[in-house]
Formats: C-alpha cells, structure tokens, sequence
C-alpha cells in the first residue's frame, strides 16, 4: 500500500500543479498574468538547462544564447522573413511561412532549429571537460548578442524586431494575455511529461551514469559521446522552445534581451531549484522571476535596494545553496518529504553528488 | 551585467601585429592568474577570477581619491591578497574535496555576487582610470605606440617575470610547487596545504589586481571591465594547454596577434568579431589537439 502512495505523489503532485496553474488566472490581474506566463517560459528553459547539467553532468553558461536562438527563428518565422532571401535560398517549401507563420507553429521549429544547433555544438563540447565546458559556453553566451547586432540585416540588429501579439484564435472568449498564459503553460506541462519520460528511461539512465561516473558507464557499454550530444540537442531544443514562447509573449526580440547576465542566472536558477530534479525546475523559474523583483523592494520592509540588489541575492544564495543544500530547494523538499513519511530525518544521500 | 562588445576597444594606435602582443601580455597576466597559481596548485578553475579583479580595481578608485597613485597601487594589492586568500578559507574551502563541478558553480556564484556587489557600491556608470605613465607616445621600428602602452607591457612583463621568479628561487615558491604536484605528498612532508592554496589565491587576486588597474586606464572601468578579458585568458590558456605556464604565456601570444590580424585584415571579422573568432579559434584547437599545444593529455584509469 504505502509502495503504491510513494508512486501516486509524483503523478498526483503534478495534477495538483496542472490544477493550480488552470485556476490561478481567476484570481490576478494581467500584470501578473505576464510574469505568471513568463514562469512557465523560464520553467521550460530550466528543464533543458536541468537535463544537461542535472542528468548528463555537463555545465552550460550559454543556455541564454539557446534561448535567444529560438527567439528570432521564431521571430523570423512569424515576420515571414526568415532571412534566407538575402543569402538566394529559398526556405524549404514544406514549412508554411507565406506572409508569416501563425506564432504557435513556430514554436516546434524553432525548438528543431535550436536543438540541431545544440547537436553540433556539442560535437565539439564533448572534448571539453566540465570546466573547459563552461567556459566555452560563457563565451558563446558572450558572443550571441555580438553576432545579433553584426548580422543586423536578418536580425534587424541592435533595434530588434517588432511582432504583432497573436488574436487568440477559435473565437475563444479569452483575452490575449489569458490565451499565452495557458499556451505557455500547457507546452511547459507537455515538455515536462516529454522530460520525465526521457528522464526516467533507458536514456535517463545512460546520463546518471555518464554524471557520477563516465568511465564506470563506457565500460557497462553506455555510448558517453552519443549520449552526451544528445543531451545537449535536446537542452537546446528546450532552449528554443522556450525562446520562441519568449518573443511571442514580449512581442519583440533585441540583442541585449539575451545577455550573458540571463546563462549566468538561469545556470544559478537551475541550481538553486535543485539539479537532477524537474521539480527543480519549476522552483527554479519562480525564483527566477520573482526574487529580483523581492529583493529590490523586500515585502516587509518598505525600502528600495539598487538594482544590483538582485545578482547579490543570487550569487550569495548560490554559494550559500552549494555549501549547505547540493539538493537545492527540490532538495529540500525530498528531505522534509521523507522525513514525513518515515518519521525520522536523515540526510539525503542517493541523490548523489550535486545530483 | 549587459555586456557591450567590448572587443572594440582593444583598438590601440599601434601595428595589428604589436597591438595582439600587448593583448597577448594582457591575457597571459590573466591567464597565469587563473591558472598556474589556482588552477594548478587546487585544480579549480575560478570564474569569479575576472570579478575579483573589477572589484579590486574599484577598490583602487577609491583610494585614488586620498592617495597618489602608486601607494594606492600597493594598497589594493595587500587588501586584494587578504581578500583572496579570505575567498579561499571561507568560501572554496568547505567543497573543496566535492566534485569539480560543485566547485564552478560556487565562483560563478561568487562572480555573480561580486558583479552585484560593484555594481552596487560604486554605482555602474563607467568611470575614467587613471594612469601613472606620461602622456604622448614614442616610436619603435616605425610603430607609433604610447608610452601608456609601453607602461602597461612593461608592468605585466614584470609581473610574469616576478611570479616566475617567486615559483623558481624561493623556499615558498618550491612549496607552492610541491602541493600543486602531489598534495598528498607535501602533507606527509609537513606542508601546512590548505594555507598554500589560500596563499595562491591570494597572490591570484594579487595579479588580478594588477591586471585590472593596467586594463582600467584603457577600457574605463566598469563592473563589467573583466569579462572579455577573462574569456581571452581563458581562450589562451586552453589554447596554450590548461595545465601549463608556458603554453599560457604562448597561448596568449598566438591568440592575441591572430585575432588582431584577423580583425584588422579580415573584413568579414572587423572589429566586431574578435570575441566569436577566438571562439572558433579555440574550438577548432579543440578538435584537432584537445590538450592544447602543450598541455599534457589526461589518461584516465578505472
């Protein structure tokens, strides 16, 4: 009984979940619908982030350069100029751009575009080993906003590019705010079933024991090149799905949307949430989103802090997170959990290292 | 911490070939700063490295503001080399033996921090540095360079000079040596291990105190005065090969003169691209020789 209790939570923890972000709409005004639905994107962003670095152990500083990737394809899609014309190619005839994509199918091409783009950067990457690794992808993350602004005939450079907000569509009776919120939720919640099922399988497995041990996993016959590529295709693909939400829900993408600041803090998010853990990810994107608004402007106590108040927060939470909580608050939460269910509270040790 | 492209101001009024020897010097100070002194003797590779310099720097602002330059110089360097080796016994210390990867988020959360930090204190307008070298500018071999410039590689020839010096005659440096060899071994030979490691990063802060305050005159100083610079030193020192001096110091070398010629030469690169072609620079080295030209290759064991 209790064995069927302890696999009913996670299932039942995610209905609840579903439950909650259907609900939450009634009660907040369209501000806060913007920052609930920019959760989502960054909660989308963080499981590809979790994926790579939770489960296949390689350290990403330039998952915003992914983001920002999937930001103008699907920014040129919904244009109907995907750039190719200046270059004398046609894009390919089977992917219906015409005068501009409806938003909503941009959003699995360009998850397509970004995650084969991670594929073949993460050629490279794997001669890389974890510290080399996250300098090479600092300085992708430093060289994304250069080249945006360098190619500004396709990127419209420095001055971005301008969408239009969708209409919702159907003739449903919902205001367009309403409609990108459950459009981001509802592909944050399929990501999430997509990741848990990749997690949980023969591949999810492959990257746990690439993590804690890649010469352990070569010799049970486990293809750590292979694998590890792959984790990084399907990271940026995340990446890019998340980007694309980004520019439909902002309605404008510009260089400097997608500094090195935004991998620095989605890796920290990432950590802080819990690595090795999807939770972790949802935990993760709402800090994201809400601690540097809290730690501007702390709830109880009527004072302004400067706007660098935010990155001092983050970076001594960090620090102080890896120092005492390697779970991060998902964590955290596995801890109290079991120290529910068995009465007594111990020390995590089967979520590994770092894990 | 928007970052603007600040690979254009590497432009110098000098031949492209003199000016990639100057950012050269500039990313070996950095580069050896990361590594030889940290990378080497604890196997960490601090990216908060770059941070601590900016925050140094402004720390040496400030103290312009009382004192001439050269005392404040020496100044910063003492409060840089204490503020160093504090980050170590407070900060690296407790994840020390944890996997490498734990240990890389803590500095990232410490450049995070420490980003904030400046930014918070002095406020993120970019400041003007001063610089203790006389105006006007000088010919060699038909190159017309300032006697700035000629200040700042004499500074950082120093520096490499010194450290070297400090690493091949002194008890200590022998020390420091024999932990970065075999930690394990130094203990049973009484070395007081953990206060080397907090000594070289004391003396890594110490260095990146110089380069910054060399820097600073040139790029004007702002919390984000380091990060492109950090990423040349690093891109010179895989280049070079990660766990080796020389390979830093000709990594550097290689790097800075090649993407100066390429961005002066090269159209397509410009300006703009320097910091994308070193990139590709860096990745093809990779692909070809991933230990770099000197480093050693890794033979793991089961």
């Amino acid at each position: 009984m209790r064995r069927y209790l302890n696999r009913a939570l996670g299932p039942a923890l995610f209905v609840v979940a579903a439950v909650v972000v259907a609900l939450l709409p009634r009660f907040m005004g369209e501000f806060r619908l913007l920052e609930f639905t920019l959760v989502a994107i960054y909660v989308i962003a963080l499981l590809g982030l979790n994926i790579l670095t939770g489960y296949s152990g390689q350290i990403s500083l330039g998952h915003g350069a992914f983001v920002g990737v999937g930001a103008y394809v699907a920014a040129l899609l919904s244009l109907g100029r995907p750039g190719l014309e200046l270059y004398m190619l046609d894009p390919p005839s089977w992917i219906p751009i015409g005068n501009g994509m409806t938003p909503v199918f941009t959003i699995p091409i360009a998850a397509l575009v970004t995650g084969v783009i991670g594929f073949l950067i993460g050629i490279p990457a794997l001669r890389l080993g974890g510290v080399s690794l996250a300098l090479a992808t600092l300085a992708l993350a430093v060289s994304f906003p250069i080249l945006m602004k360098r190619f500004s005939e396709v990127t419209g450079g420095g001055g971005g590019l301008n969408l239009n907000l969708p209409e919702t569509p159907f003739g449903w009776d919902i205001s367009t705010r309403h409609w990108l919120y459950y459009e981001a939720w509802v592909t944050a919640g399929i990501l999430f079933l997509a990741a848990w099922l990749l997690v949980r399988g023969r591949i999810g497995r492959a990257w746990r024991a690439i993590r804690d041990g890649e010469v352990a996993a070569t010799s049970s016959g486990v293809n750590p090149a292979l694998y590890k590529t792959f984790a990084f295709g399907v990271s940026s693909a995340y990446a890019g799905a998340a980007g694309a939400l980004f520019a439909i829900e902002t309605a404008y993408v510009n260089p400097d949307t997608f500094p090195v600041s935004l991998s620095i803090l989605l890796l920290a998010s990432a950590v802080i949430g819990g690595l090795g853990s999807l939770a972790g990810a949802l935990f993760g994107a709402l800090l994201f989103e809400f601690l540097p608004i809290y730690s501007q402007e702390p709830p109880i106590f009527s004072f302004h802090f400067a706007d660098q108040a935010p990155s001092v927060v983050f970076g001594v939470f960090l620090i102080v997170i890896m120092l005492l909580l390697p779970g991060g608050v998902a964590g955290l939460f596995r801890t109290l959990a079991g120290a529910v269910r068995t009465g007594r509270f111990r020390r995590r040790s089967d979520t590994s290292e770092l894990a | 911490m928007a970052v603007p492209a600040r690979a254009q101001r590497f432009e110098l009024s000098i031949g492209p070939l003199l000016r990639g020897v100057l950012l050269g010097v500039g990313s070996i100070v950095g580069a050896l700063a990361a590594l030889v002194l940290i990378y080497r003797t604890t196997d960490v590779l601090n990216f908060a490295q770059g941070e601590m310099a900016t925050f140094t720097t402004f720390i040496a602002w400030s103290l312009m503001h009382h004192m001439s330059y050269w005392p404040a110089f020496a100044l910063t360097l003492v409060i840089a080399f204490v503020g160093g080796a504090a980050i170590e016994r407070i900060i690296i210390r407790p994840v020390e033996h944890r996997p490498e990867i734990v240990i890389v988020i803590v500095t990232i959360g410490l450049l995070i921090a420490l980003n904030g930090l400046s930014g918070w204190i002095w406020n993120p307008e970019v400041k003007a540095f001063d610089d203790p070298f006389p105006n006007g500018t000088t010919e060699i071999a038909g190159v017309v360079i300032s006697y700035q410039e000629l200040g700042v590689l004499g500074v950082c020839l120093a520096t490499v000079v010194l450290l070297w010096a400090f690493f091949r005659f002194t008890t200590l440096g022998l020390v420091m040596r024999a932990v970065a060899n075999s930690q394990d071994a130094s203990r049973l030979l009484g070395v007081r291990v953990g206060w080397m490691l907090a000594l070289g990063w004391g003396l890594a802060a110490v260095l990146g105190a110089v380069a910054g305050m060399m820097a600073a005159p040139s790029q004007f100083l702002d919390p984000n005065l380091m990060l492109v610079i950090l990423i040349y030193s690093f891109a010179a020192a895989v280049l070079g090969g990660i766990d080796s001096p020389i390979g830093a110091v000709v990594g550097g070398l290689i790097l800075g003169v090649l993407i100066n010629i390429l961005g002066t030469y090269v159209d397509f690169i410009g300006g703009e691209l320097r910091l994308p072609a070193a990139l590709v620079v860096l990745l093809i080295v990779l692909l070809i020789r991933p230990q770099g030209l000197f480093g050693h290759r890794v033979v793991r064991r089961v």
